[in-house]
């Protein structure tokens, strides 16, 4: 390929938002939308626990009820949490592993824009007004067309199905990214831990979001088609679908929580300013946790009747996690120890995850054990469970994550006093939340339940949860109040805005140009900024001279594949349903919404395949007159 | 930049896919997307396992299925693998002419095995064998259906790859997309190989 100028339309405003393959920009793409489903799913998390404020309590009838905690779940795991690990790994493991770009950023736009459309489209049900009611596990019969006759499941199974779909290309990604750009001297054993983790998080998303992408083939299959995998009484087998929804959502699991060890990992080495204690254990570590999330999916089916070989060996299995999370927990503790800590926010809430993610972990391997589990099946001691390692373990690391990079991602360094108020608000409203849950469901509290009748010793604990909750609430509401406020302030983070930074991405101006670095770095050790900066270095050793640097050309096509597979899915759900209208009835009734809807996405398949993209070169001239170190 | 590789200008590389860091991104991030295919059928052969026996009122796999034309049509399938890999191996000693004939030859075989494919679905729903008639009717329709439309959307994709070659000729940038079309290609034979087995050679005899 020559290097012949190509004249390249730049996008401003809106147009650059939608046409954007800046890693760095999708990255906020991501951190905007995620952050939007977030709030959506949190609202939906309160209005929850002031129904249970209460004994029969009727803010919300049970049909409301059943949708609230469906969406609740499915929103913040999909749409929410996912979204946000997304919007970190994209603003940051490019940088930590010295690349100026990931490897596919075409792929990188359409994985955040079919993320998005599948996430609206399964919030349109609020306002069509049939809402999925099944239960973010959606199980068969409960979600078959005879008990759940309105489109409401429909919704779940196209909506998932388009979003996972940008999960998947992005898992692909970062693989490829991490295995094939990483800067000279970058190896794999000198990685910073969020890369590893993100590296196999996204391995986990490849052999895990095939299985739920059939399993949701099924189930919409049996819906709009009528399908007979679930149909018993034509030979289908509801069991089929707890096996793959599980095979799937175990591994989902680790996919969610394994960003957030990387995430503490990095911080807490950064502010106890040591070298992360046992990193070869925490990289083994991280990849056993990886291996053995595929080998325990059944130990959420103890009750279905698998039988006692089966039920011992998904036990054993489920209590051999604890190993490698046990080393992961005593690495962190030995970083700190002896450690120079500076309890910057961001500091805070790695700390707080250690103790918390402790009792999620624990209470794990209580649930793992398959006789006692029959006991806290369906009760809310297992909803403690489960939030206490995904919002004690995960939220926790993310707005650790958020505070520590937010300098990177965005120039400007957030509140550290309100910072921390908000730590302290949000981590008491959570505890409060969810400890009591653990005793509400030791004496019998069922979860999914719309209420409760009084005296039973259930009254005060709800009440306690629910402040808790509305706290957590508070605490969300001062972290937006504290990016607001900080959008205000001038743009002047340094490169290296906490001083003790480890890793790449602090050698870089804040925010990073669009290429990145100017001069690929020579990496020289594990934490590669630091060994330099210990060796009394400035700057990282250049591996290559300045030259002109080759960038991708921004593309609209990413976001209209999404907008025709969005179509495609609406037209497909309404396929069989009466219209008064007749156009709209022959539009839908033949499936000819569906065939534009997919049209336009293998159209624009068409074009990128055929059109190639020669890109644009930012040349010497102007990388100098930009100044910035690279 | 790295992105021009390690390869002399002017000289064909023995492994052109290889030769650029968009190339090779491209052919790894296909195995990966190969890995991650290999799971969705791996689930798909699960859920006709499970399902095969539960006929209901409809026909049985003894029955319906034929091994003459299932076998004509693994034969072609498995050929047309064998001429995608005299393509690569055109596409490797730099022949155009050679490249476009063996990828011509590979989908006008993997057209005869679609047709194939339809007759036999048709032949299945005269004998009362649809997809909503059983369980197994609908896995089997689900599990072999979608390795026909990968095959449809495989030969569409190397039709489209043939023009292209044509127009932009052979290089850099379009050696990769014809590599890893025949992995692809490979791909769906592997899985067919495996449908063959468990579905239709199971089905006659257990």
């Amino acid at each position: 390929m020559a290097h012949t100028a190509h004249t390249v339309k730049r996008y401003t405003g809106i147009m650059d938002w939608l046409t954007t393959v800046d890693h760095k920009k999708i990255g906020i793409l991501y951190l905007l939308a995620g952050g939007l489903f977030f709030g959506i799913g949190g609202i939906e998390a309160i209005l929850i626990r002031i129904q249970l404020i209460k004994p029969l309590n009727d803010l919300v009838s049970e049909q409301a009820f059943n949708e609230l905690i469906t969406m609740h779940g499915t929103t913040m795991i999909f749409l929410g949490v996912m979204p946000i690990i997304f919007a970190l790994m994209n603003a940051i493991v490019p940088l930590q592993i010295g690349a100026r770009d990931v490897a596919f950023p075409f792929l990188n736009s359409l994985g955040f824009w079919t993320f998005l459309f599948g996430g609206l489209l399964l919030n349109l049900s609020w306002i069509v007004g049939d809402v999925p009611d099944a239960g973010w596990t959606s199980y068969v019969p409960l979600a078959d067309t005879t008990y759940s006759p309105h489109h409401g499941v429909d919704f779940y199974t196209i909506g998932l199905q388009i979003s996972g779909l940008g999960t998947l290309l992005g898992g692909i990604n970062f693989l490829v990214t991490i295995i094939n750009m990483r800067a000279p001297g970058m190896t794999y054993m000198r990685m910073p831990m969020f890369t590893w983790a993100a590296f196999i998080t996204s391995a986990l998303i490849l052999f895990a979001f095939p299985a739920i992408t059939v399993g949701l083939i099924l189930l919409m299959f049996d819906r709009l088609f009528s399908g007979n995998f679930f149909n018993v009484a034509l030979g289908g087998n509801p069991v089929l679908w707890q096996h793959i929804f599980w095979i799937f959502g175990h591994p989902e699991v680790y996919i969610l929580i394994l960003p957030a060890f990387g995430i503490i990992s990095d911080v807490l080495s950064t502010f106890a300013r040591k070298r992360l204690f046992g990193y070869s254990s925490m990289v083994f570590a991280t990849i056993l946790i990886g291996f053995l999330g595929f080998m325990v999916w059944a130990h959420h089916m103890f009750t279905v009747g698998l039988g006692p070989v089966a039920n011992a060996l998904f036990s054993i299995a489920t209590m051999l996690i604890a190993v490698p999370t046990g080393i992961k927990i005593f690495n962190w503790i030995f970083t700190l120890w002896g450690g120079s800590i500076k309890f910057t926010a961001a500091n805070l809430y790695a700390i707080g995850f250690i103790p918390t993610f402790v009792m999620g972990g624990v209470t794990g391997v209580m649930l793992a054990s398959a006789p006692a589990n029959f006991q806290f099946h369906d009760t809310y001691f297992v909803v403690a469970h489960f939030h206490y390692v995904i919002v004690g373990g995960l939220v926790l690391g993310l707005f650790s994550g958020l505070h520590f990079w937010w300098p990177k991602m965005f120039g400007r360094t957030l509140y550290e006093g309100l910072g921390k108020a908000t730590f302290w608000m949000f981590f008491i409203g959570f505890q409060l939340t969810f400890f009591v849950q653990h005793f509400l469901g030791l004496i019998g509290m069922p979860r999914r339940v719309a209420t409760y009748l009084p005296n039973q010793g259930f009254d005060t604990m709800n009440m306690i949860s629910t402040v808790g909750a509305i706290m957590m609430g508070i605490g969300t509401l001062m972290f937006l109040w504290n990016i607001f406020i900080t959008s205000r302030q001038p743009k002047n983070a340094a490169n290296d805005p906490w001083e003790d930074g480890r890793t790449l991405e602090w050698t870089i101006p804040s925010p990073p140009p669009e290429y990145n670095f100017k001069q690929t770095p020579l990496v020289r050790g594990y934490d590669a900024w630091w060994k330099e900066k210990m060796d009394g270095n400035k700057e990282m050793t250049p591996a290559e001279p300045l030259g002109s640097i080759h960038m991708p050309s921004p593309t609209i096509l990413p976001f209209f594949m999404s907008v025709g597979l969005f179509i495609a899915g609406f037209g497909f759900m309404y396929g069989r349903d009466p219209f008064d209208n007749a156009i709209l009835g022959f539009l839908f009734n033949n499936y000819i919404v569906s065939i534009i809807g997919l049209g336009i996405t293998f159209g624009c398949m068409f074009l990128r395949s055929v059109y190639d993209d020669p890109g644009y070169h930012i040349e010497v001239e102007e990388l100098e007159d930009k100044g910035g170190r690279a | 930049m790295s992105a021009h590789g390690h390869h002399v200008e002017g000289e064909w590389p023995h492994q052109p896919e290889n030769a650029t860091l968009e190339g090779r991104n491209k052919v790894l991030g296909f195995w990966l997307f190969l890995g991650g295919e290999a799971v969705l059928f791996g689930t798909l052969f699960a859920t006709f396992l499970a399902l095969r026996d539960q006929v209901g009122d409809g026909p049985t796999a003894a029955e319906l299925f034929k091994l003459p034309i299932v076998g004509a049509a693994t034969l072609i399938l498995l050929v047309s693998s064998l001429t995608s890999v005299f393509a690569v191996q055109a596409l490797h000693q730099n022949k155009v002419k050679d490249l476009i004939k063996w990828l011509i030859v590979t989908v006008l075989l993997g057209f005869s095995f679609l047709g194939l494919e339809i007759y036999e679905f048709v032949e299945y729903i005269h004998h009362g064998h649809n997809f909503t008639t059983s369980a197994f009717s609908t896995a089997f329709y689900t599990l072999v259906g979608f390795h026909g439309a990968h095959v449809a959307f495989g030969v569409l994709w190397i039709t489209l790859l043939i023009i292209q070659v044509k127009k932009k000729g052979l290089n850099l940038v379009t050696a990769p997309k014809v590599y890893v079309s025949a992995i692809y290609w490979h791909f769906i034979d592997v899985v067919w190989v495996f449908i063959f087995t468990v579905v239709y050679l199971m089905g006659r005899v257990v």
